[in-house]
Formats: C-alpha cells, sequence, structure tokens
C-alpha cells in the first residue's frame, strides 16, 4: 500500500513536473478550444458507467455541435475502474496540469468526488458531477455543480407514497457506505414524520452476494414493506432475486427503493423478478416526451441501439448543457487563466431547461438540479421490461443539503 | 428456533456452493502440488460458457451444464499440457503463482472483451424457481438442488479416490512420482485425468452458484480468497476436509450477517483465523501436502 501510494505520488509529481515542461514550451494552450476532463470508471465492474457517460457526451454534441461561443469544446477521458479516492485526485490534478482542462467532470462514486473538492478550489475551475449521489457532496466547495440525483432526493418523495398507502411498518436495508446511509436517514426521517414505524435498520457490506441472511431477518422482523438501496451493479440483481426467492414476495412484504435497483441495463437480466417493484428515480428510458423520444432516437442513430439508455445516460447528458451555457456566460472566455471558475458556477446559479427526464432547474444554494421525481414500477411492454412511470412529484429539491446542520 | 434453522439451511446452501468450487482447487493442490490460483477463473468460465448456452443458444439448464463443464475441461487440457505440466511439484510455488496469476489476469481480460463488462444470468428451470418448503422455513428450490448435488459430489469423489483402481494409482502416483512410473503407472495421464476433474468441478460450481456469486469478469479476482480459504482450513487434498471447512465458513458468515449485518466479511476471516492458529494444516491433513 505504502509504495503503491509513493509510487502514485511519485507519478504524480513527475506528471506535474512533464506538465510544467510542456507548458512552458508549448506556450498557452490553442485559443479556441477548451478542454474537459472527464474521470469515470472506462474498465472494470462498472464500465457500462463510463460508456453511458461516453455517449450522452456524444449525442449531446451531436446535437448541439461541437462549438459553442466561438470555442471548441473537446473531452478527454481518464479511467477510474473504481472507488479510489487518491486516484481519483491524481487523474483530476494530471487534467488540470497536464491536458489543462477548462472543467472537470464525471465521477461515479461519492468518495472519488469528494477527493477533488480542495484541487477544484485551489485551480478555480468548475467541477460538474454527473452522477455521485451523497448530499454532502457539493458543499465541499463553491465550484461543485451536480446533475444527477440525491438520495435524499429520490427517497423523500417514496416515503411520503409508502406512508400515504397505508403502510405502518418498514423495514431498511441498505449498503453500507455514504448514499446507502444518506438513503436510510432520508427514508426515517421522512416515514416516521409521516407516523410510521422503521422496525430495523440493515446495513448490509457493500461487497455482499448472498443475501440470505438479510431476507431472514427481514422476515423475522416483521415489517410489512422495505426500503432498499444498493448501488446500481452487480450487486442489486442478487439483492432482488434473494428477496423473491426467500419468499418474502410470496409472504405480501413490499418492495420499494430507488430506481438504482431496477436502472434498464440490468432490466434484462432481473428478468421477470423484477416485475412490480415499486421505485422512485428521476428518469426512466420510458418518460413519455418529445424530448426524451428525440434523444432516444438520436442515441440509437449513433450507437444502433438505446438499450443501455439509464440515469447516468442523463446524468451526463445534462452536465455536458450545463458546460455549454457556462462557456456561452463567459463568451467563450473559458481555459485556464481566462475563466474564474467561481464566477462561472455564479453564472448558471438559477438555470432552467428542458431535459430528456422532464423539466430541470439548478438551484442556486446548493448548485444541484431540481428536478421531477417519478414513481415507477416495472412492468413488461412488448415483450421489453421497463419502467413504467405511474406519478409524479415535480420541484424536487436536494434535501439533503445541509440536512445535518 | 425458526431463526436458527433458517441460518442453517442458507449456511449450508452458501457452504455447499464454496465446497463445489474449492474442492477442485484442493484435489489440484493436495494431489498435483500446483497452487493454482487461476481456478476461480475456470469456475467463472464455466459460468459464462453456461449463460451463453442457456440464452444465446436456448438449451435447456441441464444442457447448459453438461456444456459448460465439458467446454471449460477441454480448453484447459491443452494449457495443463502446456504450462501446468511445466510447474508441477512443490518444487516451484513462485512460478506457480506467477503462472496461474497472470492466466487469471488473462482470462478476465478476455471475458471481457468477449461479453462484456454486465452481469451475466444463468437462467434456471421452472422447476427450480419458487420454494420448497422444509418444515418451518421455506428455501430456495435451487438452493435445495445444489445442497443435493454437493452432497452427491461428496459421496462421488470419495468412492473415486479411496475406492476405485483409478484412485489407488493416483494416490500412488502422487506419493512416489519415480517409483509409480517404474510400474507402468502413467503418471502423466493421471494428471491430466485429475486437472480435469478439478476444472470440471470448478465449472459446474461456477454455473450451479452464479445466483450467490454473480457472473462478471472480475469473478474470478473477488472469489478466489474464499476457494482458497476453504481449501486452507480444510486441509489441502483433503475431500471431507474440503467439505467441513466449506459448511463451517458458510454458517458462521450467513449467522455473522444475520445477527450483525454491517460487520461484513469480519466473521469469515475472524473463523478463519481461529481455526488456522488451532489447526495450522486445516481440519484434516492433507494425503499429500
Amino acid at each position: 500500500m505504502r509504495g503503491y501510494l509513493r509510487g502514485a505520488l511519485l507519478a504524480t509529481a513527475f506528471g506535474a513536473a512533464f506538465g510544467l515542461a510542456c507548458g512552458a514550451a508549448g506556450g498557452a494552450a490553442w485559443a479556441a478550444t477548451v478542454k474537459v476532463g472527464v474521470v469515470a470508471p472506462f474498465s472494470g465492474p462498472f464500465a457500462m458507467v463510463g460508456k453511458t457517460f461516453k455517449e450522452a457526451i456524444a449525442v449531446y454534441q451531436a446535437e448541439h455541435g461541437k462549438e459553442v461561443a466561438g470555442t471548441t469544446v473537446e473531452f478527454v477521458f481518464k479511467d477510474l475502474d473504481q472507488a479510489n479516492p487518491a486516484q481519483s485526485k491524481a487523474l483530476s490534478q494530471e487534467l488540470v496540469v497536464k491536458e489543462k482542462v477548462g472543467f472537470l467532470a464525471g465521477y461515479f462514486f461519492t468518495p472519488d468526488a469528494l477527493a477533488v473538492a480542495p484541487l477544484i478550489d485551489e485551480a478555480n475551475i468548475p467541477c460538474v458531477i454527473f452522477n455521485a449521489a451523497t448530499s454532502a457532496i457539493t458543499e465541499k466547495s463553491p465550484r461543485y455543480v451536480r446533475t444527477s440525483f440525491t438520495l435524499w432526493q429520490n427517497t423523500v418523495p417514496l416515503a411520503e407514497h409508502m406512508a400515504r398507502q397505508g403502510i405502518r411498518k418498514v423495514v431498511t436495508a441498505v449498503s453500507d457506505y455514504g448514499p446507502g446511509i444518506d438513503g436510510e436517514t432520508a427514508f426515517k426521517t421522512t416515514f416516521e414524520k409521516a407516523g410510521g414505524q422503521v422496525v430495523d435498520s440493515i446495513r448490509m457490506p457493500l461487497k455482499s452476494t448472498d443475501f440470505a441472511p438479510f431476507m431472514q431477518r427481514i422476515r423475522d422482523s416483521g415489517a410489512e414493506a422495505i426500503y432498499a438501496f444498493l448501488p446500481a451493479g452487480p450487486t442489486t440483481l442478487a439483492f432482488v432475486k434473494a428477496f423473491n426467492d426467500n419468499g418474502l414476495k410470496d409472504r405480501g412484504i413490499k418492495f420499494f427503493g430507488p430506481g438504482d435497483l431496477t436502472q434498464e441495463p440490468d432490466l434484462p437480466a432481473l428478468g421477470d423478478a423484477a416485475l412490480g417493484l415499486t421505485t422512485t428515480f428521476n428518469y426512466s428510458q420510458a418518460h413519455d416526451s418529445e424530448k426524451n423520444r428525440r434523444f432516444l432516437a438520436r442515441h440509437k442513430e449513433l450507437f444502433g441501439s438505446s438499450d443501455t439508455v439509464t440515469f447516468t445516460s442523463v446524468g451526463a447528458y445534462d452536465g455536458v448543457e450545463v458546460i455549454y451555457r457556462m462557456i456561452e456566460k463567459a463568451g467563450g472566455k473559458v481555459g485556464p487563466g481566462k475563466m474564474d471558475g467561481a464566477k462561472a458556477v455564479e453564472s448558471i446559479k438559477g438555470l432552467s431547461w428542458e431535459s430528456p427526464r422532464g423539466p430541470v432547474a439548478i438551484d442556486p444554494d446548493s448548485r444541484h438540479v431540481t428536478q421531477t421525481i417519478y414513481l415507477r414500477v416495472v412492468e413488461k411492454e412488448g415483450g421489453r421490461l421497463i419502467n413504467k412511470e405511474v406519478a409524479a412529484f415535480p420541484n424536487q429539491p436536494d434535501y439533503g443539503y445541509k440536512a445535518g446542520k | 428456533m425458526e431463526t436458527l434453522f433458517g441460518i442453517a439451511v442458507d449456511g449450508v446452501a452458501y457452504g455447499m456452493i464454496l465446497f463445489i468450487i474449492s474442492v477442485g482447487l484442493s484435489v489440484t493442490l493436495g494431489l498435483m502440488r500446483v497452487v493454482n490460483l487461476a481456478h476461480g477463473a475456470f469456475a467463472m468460465v464455466g459460468g459464462y460458457v453456461a449463460s451463453y448456452a442457456a440464452q444465446g443458444l436456448g438449451l435447456p439448464y441441464p444442457a447448459a451444464i453438461a456444456v459448460a463443464v465439458v467446454l471449460t475441461v477441454v480448453a484447459t487440457l491443452p494449457m495443463e499440457k502446456l504450462l501446468y505440466r511445466r510447474i508441477y511439484g512443490s518444487a516451484n510455488e513462485l512460478q506457480q503463482v506467477l503462472l496461474t496469476i497472470g492466466l487469471t489476469f488473462v482470462i478476465v481480460a478476455g471475458i471481457n472483451y468477449i461479453f462484456g463488462p454486465t452481469l451475466k444470468r444463468v437462467p434456471l428451470p421452472d422447476m427450480l424457481v419458487g420454494v420448497v418448503e422444509l418444515g418451518p422455513k421455506a428455501i430456495p428450490a435451487h438452493r435445495a438442488f445444489v445442497i443435493a448435488v454437493g452432497a452427491a459430489i461428496l459421496l462421488g469423489l470419495w468412492w473415486l479416490l479411496e475406492r476405485t483402481d483409478f484412485g489407488i494409482r493416483l494416490r500412488a502416483a502422487v506419493d512416489d512420482p519415480a517409483m509409480a512410473a517404474a510400474l507402468g503407472i502413467r503418471t502423466e495421464r493421471l494428471y491430466a485425468a485429475t486437472f480435469a476433474i478439478g476444472t470440471g468441478l470448478a465449472a459446474l460450481g461456477g454455473v450451479l452458484g452464479a445466483e450467490l456469486l454473480p457472473l462478471e469478469p472480475y469473478y474470478a479476482i473477488r472469489y478466489i480468497v474464499l476457494f482458497l480459504a476453504v481449501v486452507a482450513v480444510g486441509g489441502a487434498g483433503s475431500i471431507f476436509g474440503s467439505a467441513a471447512a466449506a459448511l463451517a465458513l458458510g454458517i458462521v458468515d450467513t449467522a455473522g450477517k444475520y445477527l450483525i449485518p454491517n460487520f461484513g466479511e469480519f466473521f469469515f476471516y475472524a473463523a478463519l483465523i481461529l481455526i488456522l492458529f488451532r489447526w495450522p494444516h486445516g481440519f484434516f491433513h492433507g494425503r499429500a501436502a
């Protein structure tokens, strides 16, 4: 570990020195181009996420062109295959120093996004988060903007909905890390305020693959329903299957959770086990709007299929929207030394636009996206499983911003 | 009481999956003295082949399992001939580790390239979907099936190694290769056959365990530690040792997760440390190790 860290430090120092040498030799960056550095997983278990980011960026650029306010926008990708804050910071630093990026973007996992707070403050550049969903992130630097969602944002409407359904006893089961704890806290606070009772709170290790013991515990708790959150990926599948296979579904225990559990790329693998799962989320591929249909059609045209379009796609798509608007407001005067990052973020506060997910706006305080959260049920349509939106809760802010303060 | 029974059943099912995958590793390690870190990768290959056979080609579940086991064995036998044969024996453990971990990386990258990074499923037949009522506790039919298969493998392997001509020859070849060869036992063939059995079992476990250990390209690296733990606790080369170790670790892990969920894998590794502290060579001193 130590050797590795030393290696990383050396590499960073080396990269910095190399970058400085290049900068000195090459003079200023090319005037009419601005680079955007994207840090995300492009290999490893979460490679799907990086792919959706890349594709959404391509779709946006196909629709809006690569130029805005006389400046060409160029994306530079760095691969961060799993949550690793030290590596995240090193890669971001490399992007700032060596590639001279005007913006940082991407970040799938919370720890990776948090790690760059001091860096973006020092370099004074904006960082547009495409995904990482713990509320606390945007509190750590005024230069963060986020276009995804937070656990609080998805959970509060869900807990209220469950209380309205007359559900009284619920057990929460979440992955034991930042967003999971956020989800648990958000649910408990909201649900108990509405008069419900959380009979047991289970925190499951991120690496769990066998969920039978947790299912036994859920059965023993005597709850009528569960609120479950696991990050989208390999584990959600095993969790949902375990829920069905251990007879919890047959006992009539209802299953609720944020939409990460039923994201579109995983639905075929979940199969009929997913039917009837009720989730709240900011985006469903099946969202019924002209903008979304155009977005999907363009995606299909570019990549041959739109099956994998999911929440990370719109997070990135709208993230690029925000970056383009910042460049526009700055009149094309962007890039290192030409733009004040804090001012750039200031310039898009309150900005609102139409996204494939519906109407969205950047909240001036939290710099997080205010959006409609949809209640969805997994159904079969034309032989495919979809997240059918059955109700909408408009203008949901991030309830978790400075919640504990 | 019901809860205790539930934990026991879930623990046994988890343990059986660990046993089916690990026993092949135990056999190759104990009898042929090869630290085969690519064993998890072979299990993964089996799972992926079955997934493709069932979903891509529409084969029924038993056929998918058969195809997976046969194909994995066929694919790995040349490796035995070309690679493993050079590193048998306990003299070159470092070479064994380096070669097999390298092989693992190659397989991981290959699977990732061919099948992509998303999760793959092995669809279950209707017979194995749903639950079986075992007294007060309903367990998934699939787990009951896994427990049955695990028990069958345990008895079958024991019979094969202890009661057949093949087993006698193999043990002789392991104890004194030079003498066995002088007596006309074809040790190379025996080793290849044993390697094939180990690989086949890994593939079978990969398919059967896909519900518990989901198939993704990093499977090979993610779970190899579990398999090695079972072998270490059971004693390399001992079949009953592997079974006892897998069941013990499975039950401890399940009980720990039930009682204190956020402790994660603490109990698994705590049990591992305690057992190895008491029995440094595992429960059963392997015949050859």
